[in-house]
């Protein structure tokens, strides 16, 4: 069983227009100890996954449908309390912009501290949440805790603040970690630093982790399996290789195109069209405003997952051949 | 110096549209009132550091003696607003945050339109008639009861004094006395304070870091009273100063109709009357209780955020 298996997951945001139909059925699962990529140009409902997974979605959020199953119980089903004690001891996550994770008006020791006091069942004393701490620090590669310990966010650089949440996120994340693109907001250098960092941790506490990015290049090297994302669905999946090897879905083909050859990073960029409205979207693929290979019946259903290869998922109808695809 | 050029004579005000032409004159003239405006105010500021705030024309005395008798009370009747101020507008306004869109921020909202449409006097009217007139429950004029003796003077503030000096019945009359006096002038405030503390706490909820303190597993009451509160209290405590600061002037009305033998009345005389001195030190001594209030306000706002408090040390 997986550790995390999402199924048909639908999520959207009522807006003064009405309601933003966002993630419109997604299904994927992230195994114990493996390393999980999703990519997807902006907009596309990363974040939105993310924080159904942690249940921190916006108050203006709404939940039509799904299940996210972890050891498979229904995560989306338990009490405060019972997904309390998940969030104390079994997942985290890593916001996207490091500034705005931390509270502004606190020092990192005031914050830490509290993170540790609660998560555990036990009292703990001063001195033992303090060697925690300092501990997780070091693990996060931060020199000189104790000044950390005493600084304000504002105190301290990007790549330090992304580090001070790791070592927050480290509190928790007994079997999955959740990392929302942890580089986007820092430069190149330092975001290369931190997912070499993610990487080795994850390693050694042996969990799970879903990396999340826009970038390829940077995930490419990082995970086991991807998942691309558009507009709210997932339109392909599978071993990373066999992903960037032979990309069949039209927008990952797109996407892997778009990226600057000599580097293999930067942001896609040049995909002709435009992202569809999530208040009106397609009836059927939602990429086929933008679909150089569009037939009659991308308009009219949405395509099912089909097999392409082993392991290797796309949902296009370019690969229907007479047999009804897998719905997964 | 703006009193010194209003029209109208203070001696002859003074002294009565009987009275001979000579005895105004000679007022004026020990009154140094046919100086040059500039010879007047070097009088006048002197006269300020060394105890001689000049004679009020109304009650005859030096006015710093008057505003030793007036201030107290209003000094009492303002940190009874204030305190009542802050005591109710962070609940509400937490709470109204908390749950926005409920029944319970419905009613909080409610209660700050009527308290931001209805001025402080005709609250206090409406108090009076009700709570005081209406029911009993509160006394409606003075500060104490007519039978009590106001407790030996220490500070003026006749609850602090009343406790200082053991006399508590005394204490807890001057307590009650104060108690819709400084509810009328504390509405207006209240009110708008819940609201911006309301929209703060919504603005906050929403941050990242209030998601990641959620997500981290921190108990509800951590996060709201804790980590929540004090970031969105910034901007509250900020606008708390100015409300405070303009109490002064508020509480003219509210002094008047509790019959509150208070500063901001003493001044109200003064102006009515062309009180030179006395309107003088009216206006300095509200703006030293401006300045007062703006300070501590300060030092508050800077133990809020420290960023501002950084900031302020890396410019030294
Ligand atoms: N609280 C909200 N209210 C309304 N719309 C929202 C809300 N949160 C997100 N959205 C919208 O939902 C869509 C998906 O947002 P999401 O943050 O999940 O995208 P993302 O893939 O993480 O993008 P990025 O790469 O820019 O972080 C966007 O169109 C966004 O504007
Ligand atoms: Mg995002």
């Amino acid at each position: 069983m997986p550790l995390i298996q999402v199924k048909d997951l639908r999520v959207g945001y009522n807006v003064y227009e009405g309601l933003l139909k966002v993630l419109d059925g997604i299904n994927f699962f992230v195994e114990r100890k493996e390393k999980v990529g999703i990519i997807g140009e902006s907009a596309c409902g990363k974040t939105t996954a993310m924080k159904a997974i942690m249940r921190i979605l916006a108050k203006n959020s709404v939940l039509m449908g799904g299940k996210i199953l972890y050891d498979g119980n229904d995560i989306l089903r338990m009490n405060d309390t019972q997904f309390t004690e998940i969030r104390r001891k079994k997942f985290s996550m890593i916001f996207q912009d490091p500034s705005a994770a931390l509270n502004p008006v606190f020092t990192i020791r005031q914050q830490f501290y509290d993170i540790i006091r609660y998560s555990s069942n036990q009292r703990m004393t001063k001195d033992m949440i303090h060697e925690r701490a300092v501990e997780l620090l070091k693990q996060a590669a931060l020199p000189e805790p104790e000044r950390i310990l005493d600084s304000y966010p504002f105190q301290l650089s990007g790549g330090m603040k992304q580090r001070v949440n790791i070592a927050m996120a480290l509190v928790s994340a007994n079997e999955l970690l959740i990392a929302d693109e942890p580089g986007t907001a820092l430069d190149v250098t330092i975001e290369d630093q931190i997912l070499r960092l993610l990487k080795k941790i994850v390693e050694e506490r042996r969990i799970s982790i879903i990396l999340i990015s826009h970038a390829l290049g940077t995930i490419k090297h990082f995970v086991d399996r991807i998942y691309v994302m558009y507009a709210g669905t997932i339109v392909e999946s599978g071993p990373t290789e066999k992903v960037f090897k032979n990309p069949k879905h039209p927008y990952t083909q797109l996407l892997i195109d778009s990226v600057p050859k000599l580097t293999g990073e930067g942001v896609p960029e040049g995909i002709p069209g435009i992202v569809p409205s999530y208040l009106n979207p397609p009836h059927g693929c939602r990429f086929v405003t933008r679909c150089p290979y569009a037939m009659q019946v991308c308009k009219e259903k949405v395509p099912p997952s089909y097999e392409v290869e082993q392991l290797h998922y796309a949902s296009c109808f370019l690969y229907d051949n007479g047999e009804n695809g897998k719905d997964e | 110096m703006i009193a010194r050029v209003l029209p109208g004579d203070p001696a002859r005000l003074a002294l009565g549209p009987r009275a001979p032409q000579q005895a105004v004159d000679a007022l004026r003239a020990e009154l140094h009132l046919n100086d040059p405006i500039f010879v007047q105010y070097w009088y006048w500021l002197s006269g300020v550091f060394t105890g001689n705030w000049g004679i009020s024309l109304f009650t005859q005395r030096n006015v710093l003696i008057d505003v030793s008798e007036f201030l107290p009370a209003t000094v009492e009747l303002i940190l009874a607003a204030a305190i009542i101020d802050l005591a109710l507008a962070i609940p509400l306004g937490m709470l109204a945050g908390r749950m926005a869109n409920t029944f319970v921020d419905n009613t909080v909202r409610i209660i700050s339109y009527i308290g931001i449409a209805i001025p402080a006097f005709v609250v206090a009217i409406i108090l009076q008639l009700t709570l005081g007139y209406g029911l009993h429950i509160f006394p409606i004029i003075g500060r104490l009861d007519q039978s009590i003796q106001p407790p030996p003077r220490i500070t003026g503030l006749y609850v602090i004094d009343g406790l200082i000096t053991g006399n508590f019945s005394v204490a807890a009359n001057a307590l009650w006395h104060l108690v819709l006096p400084a509810f009328a002038l504390a509405l207006g405030p209240i009110a708008q304070e819940a609201r911006i503390l309301r929209s703060s706490v919504v603005e906050n909820l929403n941050k990242d870091y209030t998601l990641a303190e959620i997500s981290h597993g921190l108990p509800e009451r951590i996060i709201t009273l804790k980590y929540l509160m004090k970031p969105s209290l910034i901007p509250m405590i900020t606008i708390y100063a100015l409300d405070i600061s303009s109490q002064i002037a508020n509480a003219f009305l509210i002094e008047l109709i509790f019959n509150w033998p208070g500063f901001s009345r003493y001044g109200l005389n003064a102006m009515l009357s062309k009180d030179l001195n006395a309107i003088v030190a009216t206006v300095m001594v509200a703006g030293i209780m401006f300045v007062v209030a703006n300070t501590i306000v300060d030092l508050v706002v800077s133990y809020l955020d420290p960023r501002i408090r950084f900031q302020a040390e890396s410019e030294e």
